[in-house]
């Protein structure tokens, strides 16, 4: 079935594509918005960690479902498994109206002016594809502020002295620390280190006709109750729908762009909530469907004139998958630290995101959101029991007297971890699913080193009495900051699309998602991603108005 | 696309019942019975009983037997565990099966220190015959031990966390409102 024609179609409701369906329908184009999900409220879940984003091993209440969805993960080894999205290995996305802006813990970083310019900054690193982006922080500072005010931050624009330079404040105060950052800010400062209030896409005061955070125990990993968590499906999306210019289409699941007879993109192809199959024309499309399910929609997208998939002429769809290496430590108290001020994470320090000795990169370290029963169960010292009563005494014990101080360090991007669609899997409706593959770079395991002594270093001086530090392996990365599989750039021989998420050789489809992130940054990727919904819809919609038609 | 959506979905259906399992109910368990469960049977719900108070011993608080972690297994492998139903029917079966062997008694007559040393040789792998070959006991036991954790500390909606015993436990206000501590037995 064919659907009336508009000038654009946006794949994907998250952090990326709310952005751009709200700057393309005010700029008076016409657009229609898919999204894989539906609407989701807190009642998908409630209370319920094991549902909850967070640990998912009962299913995804946000979606996306175990029945119809699935991915290949290929082993070290060269075999590969099915994996469901409630499994860790899928490198799970939210799949609802906001996306994981709904489920998100909500940090909102910006990336710093170095993080846009690895190479230049740290020269070339041998195995790694680490490259600068073709575009700088100065030029995505203004979309950074866009991103701030429309969307809604709440931060103290003034303590963090290794923030690169803003022109405007946050729109809302900073949250108060809770009990453990409390506790860890002296500690902090006592080392030298300049510590300061997580910047959070949180209402800490009543904004945008929405109230303030009540400081939930279950926000990160959960839809909120209230709507205080600020994200695309309760700001910009709506925007876009005020316009009048914007129709959201839920439960449409994008299979593959079509193209004409002579290799031109006239639209995408898509499942409704009935499984119907349906062709939507259009102008333009972007893709902003995730760092896993965009190069997965190029690469399923082929022609005689695209014969390795839409973008795909120099192998570079899918390439450079990278997520963060989590990295931290963790502490074990005499005293009760645990005040139930929700979500837990409020204090962070950038001292170490830049200009370490020795280390390529960094990472900011946060106190980590708050503990979950279930999850706290994998939380033990090294050698510890894992079940029976030591391991129910250590829960009883603990869990109220421990504090974990925790970060996200750069990955060096990987050119043979990848994303590819596999030649036999397909999902419900019959398309190829993705099939990811690879590892991380060594270098990543230095700076996992590095940032997990300065932990816990930290814990130390709070006076915990016992420490021990989380280091993750080299195996293959991505998880729900995976990003990098479409990159931008100068060179069409070298990336996917140009500075403004163009698809290199098809003037009239871009990307707009962490896809196109060259390097994911020491940081929480959600608000770069936004950043970028402004950069490639503001550039979309300033081309339009001067009448160009992408053609 | 090359494929019809018809086609694919059929095609997709017959992997779904190969690879994740359906309600398909293996081997010979007649269920529901009148205990209420959906999948395990009598005697295997009593020797998930005796594992999972192995995993959470009963000690100044409830374990795992009275927090009802049996009853979350039972109606998750009649749901979102269906993928697992074989894994348990097999391995619940071989674990009786190797405590006869080697002490001819089941599981769950064992000594406490007895019943602890059968699972110990599970998660290191010690059992190597029959069913248990290629990392199948390590595999299990890593199964049995995350679910009987998940029965007791996960939310009281899904059979385990009887009568929130471990929030209340570890002192932990449910519902997470802050200054509304409602406890429904």
């Amino acid at each position: 079935m064919s659907k009336q024609h508009v000038n654009a179609v946006v794949v994907g409701a998250g952090a990326g594509g709310g952005v751009v369906a709200k700057e393309l329908s005010l700029g008076g184009l016409s657009v229609v918005l898919l999204e894989r999900g539906d609407w989701v409220s807190y009642d998908a879940h409630d209370h319920d960690e094991l549902l909850s984003q967070r640990t998912t091993v009962l299913g995804n209440a946000t979606g996306p479902d175990d029945v119809r969805y699935r991915r290949v993960v290929v082993n070290d080894d060269g075999s590969s498994d099915i994996v469901f999205p409630s499994e860790w290995a899928y490198n799970n996305v939210a799949a609802c109206v906001g996306s994981g802006t709904v489920t998100y813990g909500a940090m909102a970083w910006r990336f710093m002016s170095e993080d846009f310019r690895m190479k230049t900054t740290y020269g070339h690193v041998e195995g790694s594809t680490m490259e600068d982006w073709p575009v700088t922080y100065d030029d995505l500072e203004s979309c950074y502020e866009k991103a701030e005010w429309e969307i809604g931050v709440a931060g103290d624009a003034s303590s963090n002295p290794f923030a690169s330079p803003r022109k405007k404040p946050y729109p809302m105060p900073p949250f108060a620390y809770n009990k453990e950052a409390s506790m860890l800010e002296s500690a902090m400062k006592r080392r030298g280190l300049h510590p300061f209030p997580i910047p959070m896409l949180r209402n800490s005061v009543p904004y945008n006709g929405r109230p303030a955070c009540v400081r939930r125990r279950t926000c990160c990993g959960f839809a909120c109750p209230l709507d205080a968590k600020c994200g695309t499906q309760n700001t910009v999306i709506p925007a876009a729908l005020s316009t009048g210019n914007c129709e959201l289409r839920t439960n449409c699941l994008a299979s593959e762009l079509v193209i004409d007879g002579s290799g031109k993109i006239t639209g995408v192809a898509y499942f409704d909530g009935d499984n119907t199959k349906h062709i939507q024309s259009a102008d333009l499309v972007v893709i902003a469907a995730s760092a896993t399910e965009s190069p997965r929609l190029l690469l399923n997208s082929r022609s005689k004139h695209f014969p390795a998939g839409v973008g795909n002429r120099h192998d570079w769809v899918g390439r450079n998958l990278q997520g963060h290496a989590y990295t931290g430590a963790f502490g074990l108290f005499d005293e009760d630290l645990f005040d139930d001020v929700g979500p837990g994470a409020t204090i962070a320090i950038s001292d170490f995101s830049h200009h370490n000795p020795g280390i390529i990169g960094g990472g900011i370290l946060a106190n980590e959101f708050t503990r979950m029963p279930y999850l706290f169960t994998g939380v033990r010292p090294p050698g510890s029991p894992t079940w029976g009563r030591a391991h129910k005494e250590f829960q009883r014990t603990y869990f109220r007297r421990n504090a974990q101080v925790v970060g996200p360090i750069q990955e060096m991007p990987v050119f043979d971890s990848r994303v590819q669609v596999d030649p036999t899997v397909m999902d419900f409706w019959g398309i190829p699913v993705a099939r990811l593959s690879g590892h991380r770079h060594p270098k990543d395991a230095e700076g996992c080193e590095f940032l997990s002594r300065k932990a816990e270093m930290i814990l130390k001086e709070a006076g915990a009495f016992h420490t021990w530090r989380h280091l993750p392996g080299l195996g293959l990365s991505g998880g729900q900051h995976q990003a990098g599989t479409c990159r931008m750039g100068n060179d069409p021989q070298t990336s996917v699309t140009d500075r403004y998420g163009r698809v290199h050789d098809t003037p009239n489809v871009f990307i707009a998602d962490a896809s196109l992130h060259v390097t994911n940054g020491g940081f929480n990727p959600a608000l770069t991603i936004m950043a970028l919904g402004y950069w490639v819809g503001g550039h979309i919609s300033n081309e339009w108005q001067k009448g160009n038609r992408f053609t | 696309m090359k494929h019809t959506s018809k086609l694919s979905r059929r095609e997709f259906m017959k992997r779904a019942a190969l690879g994740a399992g359906t309600l398909t109910l293996i081997g010979g368990c007649a269920t529901p019975d009148r205990s209420g469960r959906k999948f395990l049977s009598d005697d295997e719900a009593s020797l998930m009983e005796a594992i999972a108070e192995q995993i959470i011993p009963a000690d100044e608080w409830p374990g795992g037997r009275d927090a009802g972690v049996v009853a979350f297994v039972d109606k998750q492998l009649a749901g979102p565990y269906r993928r697992f139903q074989e894994d348990y029917r097999k391995g619940l079966a071989a674990i009786t099966d190797s405590c006869l062997k080697q002490y001819r008694k089941k599981f769950e007559v064992l000594s406490l220190e007895q019943q602890t040393a059968v699972l110990k040789d599970l998660e290191s792998g010690n059992y190597e015959d029959g069913v248990w070959g290629s990392g199948f006991s390590r595999r299990f036991f890593e199964m049995l031990r995350n679910h009987s954790l998940q029965g007791y500390y996960g939310s009281p909606r899904h059979g385990g966390n009887k009568k929130y015993v471990s929030y209340r436990m570890i002192g932990l206000d449910y519902p997470p409102v802050i200054g509304q501590n409602r406890y429904r037995s």
